[in-house]
């Protein structure tokens, strides 16, 4: 007996109708998350059996910008830090898109970190999904806004000093309406959340903490990505509607996870719609959907 | 007699260990074989426990393993989306 009793020549890996194989293999270090999360990502479209001709996947610069350049759905790979103001022109010229907003956590907190903030406070209709490996990784390990205290990077040879983002904290202050984090250990839950964030009508926000290896974990001697992985299931504790302003990240002690924020308020597009109605009366109409030809 | 089992594309495999030390029933292990790039892809050391749940498909980074239940098609995308 062995496994090729049951060979079945036509199942192929769910992920990989999603992926440009041509551009396999990807670019990511051995041990590193942003696979995972990927994984994640197509088995929620899969399931949420979403219509993949109005969805969009926009990036930006960095290790996960790549994501869009590896998925064969439309996506776009913008400049550094204006994965948010792109989406944000898509999803207000054609609203019946679901628009995706795939980045890291330097691309988004801190190149784009006005953007990330005015999204949220705008609650414009944008799933966003943020790759948290706490560290700059495509260039080379600096310190970024999400390194935790005492994380010892290329440009803090001696340990970080400066406080860290505490991102869920960030955007539920702006405003957001749905707010989670995961880490790469937790993929059903992350396929689960990104489902629920799908559904959302608002400004959704998924932290996925996620390995390193190269720059952060081998810098601060936490051995390699297997080993985070290790340290995530043992560290990390499911709080969900925990107050956002207690879920903040140390270099190693628990890591809060779990959907923090779960709320309605209306969208841009529903209050730009109302006002203009209001102010307008008859004379406003709406343009609806934008048809390229 | 196992459930599942689990398609290894070996080229893709950067030998993380992902599959091998979250398989609930540790169906898989690095083999001592080499890849093209030098990777140690892992094998299944004991395929009569796999449940064929996927958790390796999940976790793998690098896209290179699947697990699927016997008789039992992956759910897939319903329209591949042509660029």
């Amino acid at each position: 007996m062995s496994e090729v009793d049951f060979e079945c020549a036509e199942c192929t890996n769910p992920v990989e109708p999603f992926l440009r194989s041509e551009r396999m293999p990807h670019i990511w270090c051995p041990g590193c998350g942003i696979g995972t999360t990927v994984n994640c990502f197509t088995r929620a479209l899969i399931d949420s059996k979403a219509n993949l001709e109005k969805l969009v996947v926009v990036s930006g610069i960095g290790c996960t910008g790549r994501v869009a350049g590896y998925l064969k759905l439309d996506s776009f790979h913008t400049t550094h830090g204006r994965a948010i103001p792109f989406a944000t022109g898509l999803k207000l010229a054609n609203p019946k898109l679901t628009v995706v907003v795939y980045a890291g956590d330097g691309d988004l907190s801190a190149i784009g970190g006005n953007h990330l903030i005015h999204a949220a406070r705008r609650n414009i209709d944008l799933k966003v999904i943020c790759v948290n490996n706490l560290i700059y990784g495509m260039t080379g390990g600096q310190t970024a806004p999400t390194t935790p205290e005492h994380a010892t990077t290329s440009t803090n040879p001696y340990g970080t000093f400066e406080p860290g983002f505490n991102l869920p904290h960030l955007v539920d202050a702006a405003g957001a309406v749905y707010v989670a984090r995961w880490t790469t250990f937790h993929v059903r839950q992350v396929a689960r959340s990104m489902q629920e964030a799908f559904k959302k009508k608002g400004f959704s926000f998924i932290e996925i903490i996620s390995p390193c290896p190269t720059l952060y974990q081998r810098r601060n001697k936490m051995g390699d990505g297997l080993d985070a992985m290790k340290y995530y299931k043992q560290a990390s504790k499911v709080k969900n509607g925990a107050p956002t302003g207690e879920v903040g990240l140390t270099k190693t002690g628990e890591i809060a996870v779990g959907k923090f924020v779960d709320r309605d308020r209306p969208d841009y597009r529903e209050l730009m719609v109302h006002r203009f109605h209001e102010s307008l009366g008859d004379e406003y109409v709406e343009t609806g959907e934008l048809v390229c030809s | 007699m196992a459930k599942g089992t689990v398609k290894i594309v070996v080229e893709r495999c950067k030998a993380c260990g992902f599959c091998v030390e979250f398989c609930p029933t540790k169906v898989l292990a690095l083999s001592p074989a080499f890849n093209s790039k030098g990777y140690h892809p892992p094998h299944m050391v004991n395929p009569e426990k796999c449940s064929g749940c996927d958790l390796c498909g999940m976790y793998c980074p690098d896209f290179a393993i699947f697990g699927y239940k016997v008789g039992e098609k992956p759910a897939q995308k319903e329209a591949v989306h042509e660029s």
